[in-house]
């Protein structure tokens, strides 16, 4: 049996130990908020947090999750809205809004460790997040507005 | 039995969705249901107290149901259409509740595609309106006992101001409707100077859930008692299992079946590929088990398809002469004069869709009737081709629209529904079929490869005073007609049979090319190829004649003037040409307004870098776009800002038509700089995004301005028409800053990242 913490329940795995996170959250516990968009760790849209840090779900296995605190969209905050989810709501990111959970994982990973990152640490943090309808000029404003928040 | 009400009496509204092409049915499904009966295709809307319309309905307690009946996929149509209704209505968008409509045809056409979702449901979704408020205002009247012409409406309340009454819409719901619906020439729309949304800027309806995980899209659709399947399809299009281990995939955990499906037959359509589908209790299982297939094929003949000798093919009848499609003087009897002249060849290669949502759907067949819940942007098409593989009634196929994660035409094209409903009925119990990544973008509907041939004799002037281009492409029809090689009207019209320049000689020719890929939509289609062509065509004649390229483009645009499309077979994008004539002074103005916005000639450029511009006008949307590249010594390409100017007629959601066009410019970051499909031996070679490379963060332009022209000309398209002049605009801006000029996307060809 594999023990984890998924938005601060326990939780334990009896099956598959090489299946990945994702599909446990999508597939086992029914948390559709992180996505499948690559399966390789390409994309950034099933990103969740491990012990804090911002992960590819999709490549990381029940093994490894296991002993570990696993965050999705779904316990990011449990007073409603992260001031991150809220910068997103002001500058009106989403267009179809399937990469944007992954998004705002990555975004909330980044302020975490910098608090006022520059364009080019934004860049580099959010790089491995794929927005194809193209709202990535706005994902660097609103990103800008949740620093502001987060002081 | 469900009831079916005749409603003529209640007079379904018409007039607009007729004005576009469309059917609006005048029965109603009653919700009565017992076992065995129909599905009811019914919205709250259908069941609300007063319901003057398929997409409108209003309860004594206020609430407003509106039905958006076209899919959401970003462009945010499923919150600006209510909207419109709303307006008319003049009600509190506070009180408006959307709900998805099902795949029906009653609301006319729903197929999401074509940039026309404003453009062709404006007029009903205010009639929409405008009726429920007319019978509100009636009803008021009648109550009061008062004229209607005394009466008003103010958000949410009819107001009788000299007596100083007010009534609200949820209070007077009933009594309305007791009340005939009026004609379409009682009512009288809103003037534009008491419109409460239209023209404001309104966020998605859906903001809030697109950011807590909680929007369900198809891969988050869920049914009890659901299995997951995942298809290994044919490698090559046509090809067909000679044998396979049914086995081996078995033993992985969570695997239950293993499930043939047929080819397609004839064209592939929107029919399944066929191939081997592993039935499984969770997704990744179902992957796992393919890998076990070991399958054994008969690729048929599109394994002849290569890439490179397809370009070759393409360029060489290009080279010879093809089909006229339109003529004007006689071009070659000035080539023969021994002018100055000027030719290119321009590529562009297959191109993917890759919507973040891979494709998927989930399928329930249960008493001979199919239940389908799917990211679709075209649930009609999904009823049509389910019935048709499953043989059962049109009616008898219930299709559920979730949100879309991207679509970009992908969606429009519903095999993947048909596949997951062919597996339901054979295993009699609800599965969801997802497709990986790799599926995605090995067995798409590709957006042509296309080879286009220039031709320009230049004058003393250095004008043109002959023209002649040809483009080669695998057309779209080919899909239902494997013998269909040459370009449709359709999609000739896409910035190639409508070149904006007054030429005195001008000859448009189309050339045959076989398909061995399905061919279908993508984001601006043709335009896509046709305008990278003419727009850089142009800015190499400009160079060539020692012209600034804006002056020089402003020139062949010359004096304001409406097309004449005589003898040309030219569909305006299914409108009219007197409601939407092509007018070459609105592409004239926004050149001039982004010329202007974008300080074109007035900044200074320094080495490696420059400014490109380009001017199109599709789906019947005037754009013109002014990129601005840096490119370093390693051929590294950076875009620092990005001016489009706009002419979309009304536009009723700014702040969604300014994110379209930020978006457009990122989608065309991703053709021009590395969107490139190609195959071997008939089997597509990329597989991924390692491969398959689309825009990220640090790759888009920097900054996008966005200027919307004011316009009181009739709403057009703003989803599609950005992309193809920006990536045009991107390649003149790579010639302004290194002098190579790209001719063939994408730009890493020419060693440029």
């Amino acid at each position: 049996m594999i023990q984890l913490k998924v938005n601060g329940v326990d939780q334990s795995f009896g099956g598959e130990p090489e299946m990945p996170l994702l599909w446990y959250l999508r597939d086992v516990l029914g948390l559709t908020g992180s996505k499948f968009g690559c399966g390789v760790g390409l994309c950034g849209a099933c990103t969740v947090h491990v012990n804090r840090q911002a992960t590819r779900s999709c490549v990381t296995t029940m093994r490894d999750a296991g002993g570990k605190e696993v965050t999705t969209i779904e316990g990011l905050d449990k007073n409603g809205l992260h001031p991150v989810q809220k910068a997103w709501i002001q500058i009106n990111v989403p267009q179809c809004g399937y990469c944007q959970v992954g998004q705002i994982m990555q975004a909330v990973a980044l302020l975490n460790s910098k608090k006022k990152p520059a364009d080019y640490e934004i860049d580099e943090a959010m790089a491995g997040n794929i927005c194809r309808c193209g709202t990535y000029q706005r994902i660097r404003i609103a990103i800008k507005a949740a620093a502001g928040e987060m002081t | 039995m469900s009831q079916i009400e005749n409603v003529s009496r209640r007079r379904f509204l018409t007039g607009g969705i007729i004005a576009a092409g469309a059917l609006v049915l005048g029965v109603r499904y009653y919700h009565k249901l017992s076992p065995g009966d129909k599905l009811p295709h019914d919205t709250k809307a259908d069941h609300a107290t007063l319901h003057p319309s398929v997409y409108l309905g209003i309860d004594p307690d206020g609430a407003v149901w509106i039905v958006a009946s076209r899919s959401e996929m970003g462009t945010t149509s499923r919150t600006t259409l209510p909207l419109i209704v709303a307006d008319e209505l003049d009600a509190d968008w506070k009180r408006v509740k959307i709900e998805q409509a099902l795949g029906d045809s009653r609301y006319g056409d729903q197929n999401t595609d074509g940039s026309h979702s404003i453009r062709s449901f404006y007029d009903a979704m205010r009639v929409a309106g405008a009726t429920a408020r007319f019978m509100l205002i009636q009803a008021a009247a009648q109550q009061w006992g008062v004229s209607a012409a005394e009466c008003e409406t103010d958000l949410h309340v009819v107001v009788h101001r000299s007596t100083n009454r007010r009534a609200g819409y949820g209070e007077l719901a009933k009594a309305a409707a007791k009340l005939p619906v009026p004609k379409r020439e009682e009512l009288k729309l809103k003037p534009k100077s008491a419109w409460r949304y239209v023209g404001k800027g309104q966020v998605s309806y859906d903001l809030e859930a697109l950011v807590t995980g909680k929007a369900i899209y198809g891969m988050d659709a869920r049914v009890d008692g659901m299995v997951y399947a995942s298809v290994e399809h044919p490698p090559v299009l046509g090809g067909k299992v000679k044998s396979f281990d049914d086995k081996e995939p078995l033993k992985v955990a969570g695997v239950s079946q293993i499930i043939p499906i047929d080819p397609f037959q004839q064209a592939p359509g929107f029919q399944p590929l066929g191939g081997i589908a592993v039935i499984a209790d969770n997704t990744w299982a179902a992957f796992q088990g393919r890998k076990k297939l070991n399958i054994s094929w008969d690729n048929g003949a599109n394994e002849s398809y290569n890439s490179d000798s397809y370009k070759n093919e393409l360029r060489a009848t290009s080279h010879g002469p093809c089909k006229v499609v339109r003529n004007i003087g006689d071009a070659d009897a000035v080539f023969a004069k021994g002018e100055k002249i000027q030719e290119a060849d321009y590529y562009v290669p297959l191109l993917a869709h890759a919507a973040m949502e891979p494709l998927v759907a989930l399928a329930e067949f249960k008493d001979g009737k199919a239940t389908i819940w799917a990211p679709t942007q075209n649930p009609q098409a999904v009823q049509d081709i389910v019935s048709k593989e499953l043989g059962i009634a049109k009616e008898d196929v219930i299709c559920h629209v979730t949100l879309l994660g991207g679509g970009f035409g992908r969606k429009s094209k519903p095999d993947y529904a048909a596949e997951a409903a062919v597996l339901s009925k054979k295993m009699g119990r609800p599965v969801k079929v997802v497709w990986t990544r790799e599926d995605d973008i090995k067995f798409d509907y590709y957006n042509a490869v296309a080879s286009m041939y220039m031709k320009a004799a230049l004058g003393a002037n250095g004008k043109p005073t002959a023209w002649l281009q040809r483009s080669v492409f695998p057309p779209i029809p080919s899909i239902f007609d494997v013998n269909a090689v040459y370009g449709d009207p359709s999609h000739l019209q896409q910035g190639w049979t409508d070149i904006p320049y007054d030429l005195p000689n001008l000859r448009i020719e189309n050339g045959p090319a076989k398909a061995h890929v399905r061919i279908g939509w993508l984001r601006s289609v043709a335009n896509i190829y046709h305008a990278f062509a003419i727009q850089c065509f142009t800015d190499e004649l400009a160079h060539a004649v020692g012209r600034d390229p804006l002056d020089y483009l402003l020139d062949l645009i010359g004096n304001p003037r409406t097309i004449d499309f005589k003898g040309v077979e030219y569909p305006n994008y299914g409108a009219a040409l007197d409601a939407y004539p092509w007018e070459t002074g609105r592409l004239r103005n926004v050149t001039e307004v982004v010329a202007e916005k974008s300080g074109w000639g007035k900044r200074k450029h320094g080495k490696g870098t420059g400014v490109g511009i380009a001017a199109h006008r599709s789906f019947l949307t005037y754009v013109a776009t002014v990129v601005e590249v840096e490119v370093n010594d390693q051929g590294e390409v950076r875009i620092p800002r990005v001016d489009v100017a706009l002419d979309a007629g009304l536009v009723v959601n700014p702040e969604a038509t300014r994110a379209q066009f930020e978006g457009a410019a990122v989608f065309g970051t991703s053709v021009a700089r590395g969107g490139e499909i190609t195959a071997t031996k008939g089997v597509i070679d990329q597989s991924n995004f390692q491969d398959y490379s689309v825009a990220r963060i640090n790759e888009v332009p920097s900054q996008t301005n966005v200027y919307i022209v004011e316009s009181d000309a009739p709403p057009a398209g703003v989803g599609e028409p950005g992309v193809p002049p920006f990536i045009a605009a991107f390649c003149n801006a790579i010639f302004a800053a290194t002098g190579k000029r790209v001719r063939d996307l994408p730009i890493s060809r020419l060693g440029l990242s």
